[in-house]
Order: structure tokens, then C-alpha cells, then sequence
């Protein structure tokens, strides 16, 4: 019965290619996964990060350049990707997580611009051209990962792995510990437990899953592109995880669906979508704080209170 | 008379200064190993300052704390934790939407040292439920194992945190105020939870209830602007001029 949302998502995504264009939906399916590996910082962790399009855009270009310039296979691309970006993760967290609050989201800010004029001036990423078209290659030397469709069951199976590692995360003992020192930090390091070090595996697992969602993302537009580690990035994450709900397990892919297709379907208006997006988020943040998910959960939660009243008066 | 084995906490000339503002300056204080121990003094004496040197979350200016015997000037506040002083606080510190019995399961679960492990289920930390419910039982929270701490009454709250402390075992504990914004009713049952706590621990507490030090503790040590102007019983301490003139007003009795 707990499982039932997650099973309606589960069906949802295996038939939605048969209806909706399928690279649109492994994209969006590589944003929800970006998405839940920030949710899993800033949701479970109280760590806001401003710079996680740093992690989403170079485990891109790594894949994209092994793909296209070594012929690496795509699962040994994706690896890289997702090694580098840890790599990056733990250099931020370990430079972050001496810093709380707005100073924290400051420090990883300043980190990830660096990051993006790297990948601006660097030789190997195509400075504003990006890399392109990136080889999607044969999964495993057999699969073939150029049609559209397979890409998509694909980029379904890599989100299941990464849902499922975050889910996982969430429901450990290292899940109890994080939620204790989100929570009430002080009173977690006067249980003895040192929190820097809780704080930086989460952030080298965020940054990793987010890595993940980057060298999927790579493969599905067959492009490695400087959008993917701008700012703007960083904060359309932010949107998703507030739409979706904040510290749900669900909340971030139901806020990156939503984002996703507004962007698309809202494309046609250029820059207003930028407008639209940010009425959207100071609309989430005054009224409508905790989701999606958070606001059905609460509604859930209400009617079985009422039911329950009624059944036993 | 006192020897130094006997002690087991000791600070010398402990002194933490904020910008030219010294807060506490130059404490010797000294704990009796299973003492209850009350530290007393106005507002603004760095009572607290004292603590948060004690358990290093502020680190002091100058000075040294031995704490059973070994040097923690330079240890952090968790490792402080992990050699056996536990503080609270002067806010009641718990998890609030965390179960009462979850609260009590935090403390438990660090010895298992699964802490890190985020690929193992929550649910090996199921064999912690006897020993967690035991400690909800003593603090008489029983009926309320399953509540969110956040909707436990304040004086619960209180029971709750002493509750998750003990889940520690440590030797020493640190309570900063225990009573503050507690009932009548409540303080009862806080100093009970407190003696029989002490029964096989050192005790030093921040109080401004004085009737709670009078009945508590062994020791006092009366504390006025940084420096300690007294240490003694309740009645040596309560019969010197000095510290009738500077804390209690020399009305009171």
C-alpha cells in the first residue's frame, strides 16, 4: 500500500513513449534524477547547494568527450562521468561544509562559476558550441542505443538505479543519522557524532547520482552543452525540488516533469518562460511550501484523520 | 580531603574572551567524580559560556580542561562526547519530527558503527527497539513511543532528551538548565529522573531554580562576571556575605 505511489509512477513511465515523444521524457527523466540527488542534499541534508550544475554539466562532458573523441562504450563513459564528478563533489564538499547556511550556498556558488569558466575556456569542451553529436554507442558492446526508444527504456533504467541508491540512502542508518543532524545539528555533535564527515558523504553522493543524471542526459540530445554547468541550472534544480516538494521522495520527479514541459510547451514565448518560472517559484515558496507531494501528502493525511474520526466516534 | 584521582573534570584558568569582552576569566573549577554538581550565578555570569567551553563548542582563550585525567583543551566537541561527557541544552534538544522512540534510537545506533553505511536497511537498527523502549519506560514516556517529539508537552520533551543522554550511558553528564520553563509538576519528576541518573554518574548543571540546586546537588560553585567567587555546600555557599551580596540579594534568605 506504501508502494502504491511508486507503482503508478513505475507504469506511468512505461508506457508514456508510447504516447509522448521519447527523448523528451528521457530528458525530463535525467532531470528528476538531477533533481532527487539534490533533493537528497537539500531535503534530507539541510544543505543548500547553489552549485550542483557543476557536477550535472562536467560528468557530461567527460562522457561526452570519451564517447565521441576515444569511442569509449557508453557505460564506461557514464562510470567516468559519475567518478569525476564524486571526485569534484568531495573537493566542494570538503571546501563547503566548513561553512553553514547562506555562507555554505555562497562557497559552492563561487566553486561551480569556476567550474563553468573552465569548461568556457577549456580546448576539449567546444567553448560555446559544446560537443556534438555525441555517439550513443552499443550498451555493453550489444545494445544499440540509437533509436530513440531504446534510449528511453535506457535512461528509465539508469533513473530506477539512482531512485532506487537514493531511496536506499534515505531508509539506512546513515539516512537516521542525516535527518538527526538536519534536524538539530548541535544537538547531534553532543550525541558524538561528527558531523562534517555525514555531511560530505552526502554531498559526494549527490554530487555522483547528479554526475549520473548528467552522462545520461549527454547521451539522450547527443549533446554536451555549456548550459548544462551555468548557473541557470543550478537554480531550475532549486524550482524542481520547491515544486515537487521539498524532502519528499517523490516530490523532485514530479517538479522536474513539471519544469521540463514547461519548458518545452512554454518555448514559444522565448524569454518569458524565465518570467513565468520565477511567478512560479515566489507562488511555491509563499503558498504553497511544501509541493507537490508534500501538499497531497498533508491532504492524504487529513482525510484519514477524518475517516478515522468518523469510523470510531 | 580531596586527591586528584578523584576528580573528574578540572579546569585551570580556563578564560574565553569575545572582542575585549571577557566572559569567563581565569576558572579553577574542580568536579568530584559522582557528584551532582550545580553551577549558580545572575544572568550574564558565562555559566553557559562555561559549558560550551566544557564541551568544546566554543574553544577558550586560555586555560586547560582535564577531563578524567586527560587533557580535552584541543578535542572536538563530538570526540568530548565520545569519551563520556554528554551536555544539553539550555533549548530543549530534540529531534522534533522524529519519533520519541527514533529520538532515543540516534544515540543507540553510533556503537553499532553502521553509521555510514547508506546501503543497509533502516531496519537493522530494529534491535535497538528493546533497549530504546527500555529508556523510554524509565523516563516514563511509554505511551508516547510512537509521537513525533515535537508534539510532546515541553516538560516530556525534557524527559525525552535526559532519555536519549543516558541512551549514551556517558559518566558525565552536562545540563544546562534543566529546568527552565518547567511546572511545578515537572520539576518533581525531572529531579527524580535526575538523581536516579546520578546514582552511578557525575551531575554538573547550569540552575537558576534554587530550591532544585538546594535539594539536588552536592556542590555549588557560584559564578559572577567570569570568575567564581565561591564553591562550597549549599549552606557554606548560602552563608557568604559575599555571594548573598552579589546573587541572591541580601534579603533572601
Amino acid at each position: 500500500m506504501k508502494q502504491l505511489p511508486f507503482l503508478i509512477m513505475l507504469a506511468a513511465l512505461l508506457v508514456a513513449p508510447f504516447v509522448v515523444y521519447p527523448l523528451f521524457l528521457a530528458n525530463a527523466l535525467c532531470l528528476a534524477l538531477f533533481a532527487c540527488a539534490f533533493n537528497l542534499l537539500a531535503g534530507y541534508s539541510g544543505l543548500l547547494s547553489f552549485g550542483h550544475s557543476a557536477f550535472l554539466g562536467t560528468a557530461g562532458y567527460i562522457t561526452a568527450y570519451t564517447t565521441k573523441s576515444w569511442g569509449y562504450p557508453p557505460e564506461l563513459a557514464i562510470l567516468l562521468g559519475v567518478a569525476a564528478s564524486s571526485l569534484l563533489g568531495a573537493l566542494f564538499g570538503f571546501l563547503a561544509i566548513r561553512r553553514q547556511g547562506l555562507y555554505f550556498a555562497m562557497v559552492t556558488l563561487a566553486l561551480a562559476q569556476m567550474v563553468y569558466f573552465v569548461c568556457l575556456q577549456a580546448p576539449f569542451t567546444g567553448g560555446e558550441n559544446g560537443i556534438q553529436p555525441v555517439p550513443r554507442g552499443h550498451l555493453f558492446g550489444v545494445i544499440d542505443l540509437s533509436p530513440n526508444m531504446t534510449m528511453y527504456y535506457f535512461a528509465l533504467g539508469i533513473f530506477l538505479i539512482g531512485y532506487g541508491i537514493i531511496y536506499r540512502t534515505i531508509h539506512s542508518p546513515y539516512g537516521r543519522v542525516l535527518k538527526a543532524i538536519s534536524e538539530n545539528e548541535p544537538r547531534a555533535v553532543s550525541l558524538g557524532y561528527r558531523v562534517d564527515q555525514y555531511k560530505l558523504l552526502a554531498f559526494v553522493l549527490s554530487a555522483g547520482l547528479s554526475g549520473l543524471a548528467g552522462s545520461t542526459k549527454v547521451l539522450v540530445y547527443q549533446l554536451g552543452s555549456l548550459a548544462d554547468v551555468s548557473f541557470g541550472t543550478s537554480g531550475e534544480v532549486l524550482l524542481m525540488v520547491l515544486i515537487g516538494g521539498l524532502g519528499t521522495v517523490m516530490g523532485p520527479v514530479i517538479g522536474a516533469f513539471i519544469v521540463a514541459t514547461m519548458v518545452n510547451y512554454l518555448a514559444q514565448y522565448g524569454s518569458w518562460v524565465t518570467v513565468i518560472q520565477g511567478v512560479i517559484f515566489v507562488v511555491c515558496v509563499l503558498i504553497f511550501r511544501r509541493g507537490v507531494a508534500g501538499e497531497a501528502m498533508a491532504l492524504a493525511r487529513r482525510w484519514r484523520l477524518r475517516a478515522g474520526a468518523v469510523a470510531k466516534p | 580531603m580531596v586527591t586528584l584521582t578523584e576528580l573528574i573534570l578540572e579546569t585551570f584558568g580556563l578564560t574565553k574572551a569575545f572582542l575585549g569582552f571577557t566572559a569567563v576569566k581565569d576558572v579553577n573549577l574542580q568536579v568530584r567524580r559522582g557528584a551532582i554538581h550545580a553551577l549558580i550565578g545572575p544572568n550574564g555570569a558565562g555559566k553557559t559560556t562555561v559549558f560550551n567551553l566544557l564541551t568544546k563548542f566554543l574553544p577558550p582563550s586560555a586555560g586547560r580542561i582535564q577531563f578524567n585525567g586527560r587533557d580535552i583543551t584541543r578535542v572536538k566537541p563530538a570526540d568530548v562526547a565520545r569519551l563520556g561527557m554528554v551536555r544539553s541544552f539550555q533549548i530543549s534538544a530534540v529531534f522534533p519530527h522524529m519519533s520519541v522512540r527514533d529520538n532515543v534510537r540516534v544515540a543507540l545506533q553510533r556503537p553499532l558503527g553502521t553509521s555510514f553505511h547508506f546501503w543497509r536497511p533502516a531496519a537493522s537498527l530494529d534491535a535497538l527497539n528493546p533497549r530504546a523502549e527500555e529508556l523510554v519506560e524509565a523516563v516514563g514516556l511509554g505511551a508516547f513511543i510512537e509521537t513525533p517529539a515535537v508534539e510532546l508537552a515541553y516538560g516530556r520533551k525534557r524527559a525525552l532528551e535526559i532519555a536519549t543522554t543516558l541512551a549514551l550511558d556517558p559518566e558525565m553528564l552536562l545540563l544546562d538548565e534543566p529546568m527552565a520553563g518547567l511546572g511545578q509538576e515537572d520539576i518533581g519528576r525531572i529531579s527524580t529522573l535526575i538523581r536516579k541518573a546520578a546514582e552511578s554518574r557525575t551531575v554538573l548543571m547550569v540552575e537558576h531554580n534554587l530550591s532544585v540546586v538546594a535539594d539536588l546537588s552536592h556542590t555549588i560553585t557560584v559564578l559572577t562576571r567570569g570568575q567564581i567567587l565561591a564553591q562550597g555546600s549549599y549552606a557554606e555557599v548560602s552563608a557568604n556575605p559575599e555571594v548573598r551580596e552579589a546573587y541572591m540579594g541580601t534579603g533572601h534568605a
